[in-house]
């Protein structure tokens, strides 16, 4: 069963392990999103891919996919994905290109050049950037190797925030799917938050079943959203000052006696400090701030109290906003502590995940230095990597001992995904070795040394889904076909990697199947039985989906309850209780510059998938008809967008004239601007919202990445650049 | 047996997933779609309202595109699904013109191709491919004879519109508002 350290292994599998020939349909999960629904890939009578649908017994899509998730076959056959390997050559005439490379050679180089990196800078000099199932392999190899550097933007350019700020409120982060009880809940309150617009498959499908029980929806947000249109309150509220309005409902609710009393004196820490602390914070002094009237302010707070205990102040997910977004979440989570919706049902439930054990492997060598180091200190209270500190920690820096040297990035389109995009590059460019493994040809496989075509999720095995829900579950994703060109799956290109540099042993199985089957076999199932159901419940051993009444919890927090007063957080030198800062305004002739998601796309790897651009192609700029008018613009005009640095979007853009934005503020959908022409579909389409936000406001606590204080104004025309010649 | 469908216009968020999900499942080619997304906004900033509606052919009792089809390649099928015999059809694109909802176009292959309410997954005692999709579950589709039919009984109990009822055409989808 143990494979030789050095030797190669084979990739097929052996013995009882069917082939994917052999089902009409697999099992899968999704790799479009972070959701990772569990469907069925349909096959037709010639045995090509048809259709993805979702698999009923799964709890995170119920037997529904999203339209990306159904769209997802798209990823499989677009002609434009990596096809082989590449190595970057120069030619005679001094110009760099690409040339394709045996598999042998391109991870013969891999393995060479971190080599070195390792033997004259140290293992420590290696960093991975990932997002999806790769990051689990490649992860394992770098641990092997000895180094910590890895990062997922998922974290500090989006939900690390949140994760920091119900840390220090209930010991308890809420990962992912979020642990939100709407199926259940009287009152769901988006503040940010587009659920409809993000297709973050469950909360939709329970928002959806919420409205049909008549609950109640109040949505803060700047634009009439989609959830905003399906809500009783919308609070059209001035960007940037949602602290304002937290703080102001946290008033109302303690000064009208409103809040769980019961639940708030048995759990939580630091009541008096907070009434005390709100006592100023009126109705009437936010109205001044946000532009939300003081009686709807009441009434909203009112209506949440009604419903409590099943009232849900939803977290969201991309927090990064303002630079203060980990106090920001805070209030959110303070907010569901006074209400007493924490562990309670139609509130937040308690979730179970699966206890799965991994693959045995030699331990891990401790790194003597990690990017934590060149952060001096600061960010102490990110409980993940910061995908931007790797990228600090790899600029060189003589107060540094050792800057990173070699990059690998699996799956993340870091010039896009980072805010920034200059630095990112600079970053790049002092790099020794980057090594780009994805499907398709995004922007940074541009600045590899060596791009790996990896398969797409629908022509691959990869590690169990194990993710919190109501239930504990398990998910197999299985390969459908086999994988088209000359692609392959991580865990295949990680372990060869792992045996040419001398880790064989921390990949002990010959091949992913017997990998998965061991696992399996672990908690009392079998790959063949995966393969039959595709999701399997394991059943929650407890009653304890939500809090019993009058039991005792401790809460994971210094004082052991929920800290209204955060004692860890004054630990390290910050506010303990929250407070509203007045973030910078538009110039004159500029417009606050928001990004958000459009249901058919996700980051910005669909923008090329063709089943995706058929439903969506280009984003477009929305544009408030005062503004349109003041400016002459008529709707699908293309205009280009310039920011307060200067910074000019490379494409030009179309306006959406729409009452649905306001007036001191666009809007754009994340993902395209695509400026790689081998992506042919997206290539052009759109302007990119990454190229424009080179402001970042960072939090001072966990490191995240506000990006939300740029502001872009209009420009008929592209200047064009003078140049002299003579 | 009288096949209709209520989409739910409180529900529906736009996603078009019922696009992509017709899509795949009847080889719809890229550029082409049997069912669509009109999103309707009314009034001024901050007094706003909005609609969203996932249209498709409404598989009308008077049908305008099968009285004027000339070789008789549109026809209304059992249960009142209003098809097209693909052999039969010369693409002239006189359906195309007469029907009020835009529902038809013509395929790259030459015949004039719309929504079938799946009838091939009807057969299977299955949905629709949109209504098995949408994750709101917006969509309701059943037998409109059957006063028990969850289609029935929804649109007796909520306030519904119809669209274009003044071409007479007596359509076989109902909007609840």
């Amino acid at each position: 069963m143990f494979a030789n350290n050095n030797k190669q292994t084979k990739v097929v599998p052996k013995g009882p392990f069917k082939l994917p020939s052999d089902f009409s349909r697999t099992p899968t999960y999704c790799e479009v999103c972070f959701w990772k629904c569990a469907g069925w890939i349909y096959k037709n009578d010639k045995g090509e891919v048809q259709k993805i649908i979702g698999n009923d017994d799964d709890p995170n899509s119920n037997g529904r996919f999203c339209p990306r998730g159904t769209g997802g076959v798209g990823m499989y056959y677009d002609e434009d994905r990596l096809k082989t390997p590449l190595i970057r050559v120069t030619d005679k005439y001094g110009n760099q290109t690409f040339e394709k490379a045996s598999w042998e050679e391109a991870l013969g180089l891999i393995s060479k050049r971190l080599q070195k990196v390792i033997d004259v800078h140290g293992s420590e000099c290696i960093a991975l950037f990932t997002h999806g199932s790769g990051g689990k392999y490649f992860g394992n190899l770098v641990k092997s190797l000895g180094s910590h550097n890895i990062a997922a933007p998922s974290y500090a350019q989006c939900r690390g925030p949140r994760e920091v700020g119900f840390i220090a409120t209930f010991g308890d982060g809420l990962s992912s799917p979020e642990p939100t009880d709407i199926r259940d809940t009287r009152c769901l309150v988006l503040i940010g938050s587009h659920i409809g617009e993000n297709m973050h498959n469950g909360q939709v499908q329970e928002m959806s079943e919420a409205i049909d029980k008549g609950a109640t929806i109040i949505t803060v947000d700047p634009r009439f959203s989609t959830a905003a249109s399906k809500s009783k309150f919308w609070l059209p509220i001035k960007p940037a000052t949602d602290m304002a309005l937290l703080l102001a409902w946290m008033n109302v609710i303690i000064e009208e006696d409103l809040y769980d009393r019961k639940y708030v004196e048995k759990y939580t820490y630091g009541f008096g400090q907070l009434k005390a602390h709100v006592k100023s914070m009126t109705p009437e002094w936010a109205y001044g701030i946000t532009t939300i009237k003081p009686d709807v302010i009441r009434a909203t707070a009112r209506e949440m109290a009604h419903a409590s205990p099943a009232v849900i102040v939803h977290p969201g997910r991309h927090v990064t906003w303002y630079g203060d977004d980990t106090q920001r979440l805070r209030a959110v989570a303070m907010l569901n502590a006074l209400l007493g919706s924490w562990g309670r049902r139609g509130g937040f439930y308690i979730p179970d995940k699966a206890k799965v054990p991994g693959v045995p492997h030699p331990p891990y060598a401790k790194p003597t230095r990690t990017w934590r180091d060149a952060m001096k200190g600061k960010y102490e209270l990110a409980d993940l990597a910061l995908a931007n500190g790797v990228c600090d920690a790899t600029i060189p820096d003589a107060s540094l001992g050792c800057s990173i040297k070699a990059w690998i990035v699996n799956g993340t389109n870091l010039v896009t995904t980072l805010p920034e995009t200059e630095k990112t590059i600079a970053a790049i460019k002092s790099l020794e070795f980057i090594a780009v493994i994805d499907t398709m040809p995004m922007e940074i496989t541009g600045y590899a040394d060596v791009v790996l075509p990896e398969c797409t999720y629908i022509e691959r095995y990869d590690s169990l889904r194990v993710t919190q829900h109501r239930e504990p579950t398990i998910t197999l994703r299985m390969p459908a076909v086999e994988p088209k060109y000359d692609s392959k799956p991580a865990w295949w290109m990680a372990k060869q990697l792992a045996n040419k540099m001398g880790k064989g042993d921390y990949f002990p199985f010959d091949s992913i199947e017997e990998e998965l089957d061991w696992q399996l076999k672990e908690v009392g199932s079998s790959l063949e039985e995966m393969q039959r159901i595709g999701v399997k419940n394991l059943k929650r051993p407890y009653d304890d989906l939500y809090f019993k009444d009058d039991e005792d919890i401790e809460f994971n927090t210094n004082t052991g309850k929920i800290e209204l007063y955060s004692t860890s957080l004054e630990e390290y030198g910050f506010d303990p209780m929250p407070k509203y800062t007045a973030h910078p305004e538009p110039p004159e002739g500029y417009y606050r510059l928001i990004y958000g998601r459009a249901p058919m796309h996700t980051f910005s790897r669909t923008a090329n998938n063709p089943n995706l651009t058929d439903l969506m192609h280009e984003n477009v700029v929305w544009v408030n008809p005062k503004v349109a008018k003041e400016w002459g613009f008529v709707n699908n005009q293309e205009i280009y967008l310039q920011n307060q640095d200067g910074a000019i979007a490379t494409f030009p853009i179309k306006i959406r004239v729409t009452e649905r934005i306001r007036w001191d503020s666009v809007y754009m959908v994340h993902g395209f601007g695509h400026a790689n022409r081998k992506l042919s579909r997206a290539y052009g389409k759109g302007a990119s919202d990454s190229e424009l936000i080179t402001k970042v406001m960072m939090d001072p606590i966990m490191g995240g990445t506000g990006m939300r204080g740029n502001f872009v104004t209009f420009l008929t025309s592209k200047p064009v650049k003078e140049e002299a010649k003579s | 047996m009288r096949y209709a469908m209520a989409i739910d216009t409180k529900k529906c968020v736009g996603c078009s997933d019922c696009v992509v999900a017709c899509q795949t499942e009847n080889l719809v080619p890229h550029g082409y779609a049997r069912d669509w997304i009109v999103e309707v906004t009314d009034g001024t900033y901050p007094q706003l309202e909005l609609e969203y509606r996932s249209e498709r052919c409404n598989h009308c009792d008077n049908a305008p595109c099968v009285r004027c089809c000339p070789t008789g390649a549109s026809f209304i099928s059992e249960g009142g699904i209003v098809k097209v015999e693909h052999d039969k059809c010369i693409g002239c694109g006189a359906c195309i013109t007469a029907c009020p909802y835009d529902a038809r176009f013509v395929h790259p292959e030459g015949y004039v191709d719309k929504c079938t309410f799946c009838d091939h997954r009807l057969e299977q005692g299955q949905d629709p491919a949109c209504v098995a999709v949408c994750p709101t579950k917006c969509l309701y589709f059943g037998d409109m004879d059957d006063p028990n039919s969850e289609v029935s009984l929804v649109v007796k109990k909520r306030k519904f519109k119809t669209l274009i009822p003044e071409a007479g055409t007596e359509p076989q989808l109902y909007f609840l508002i």
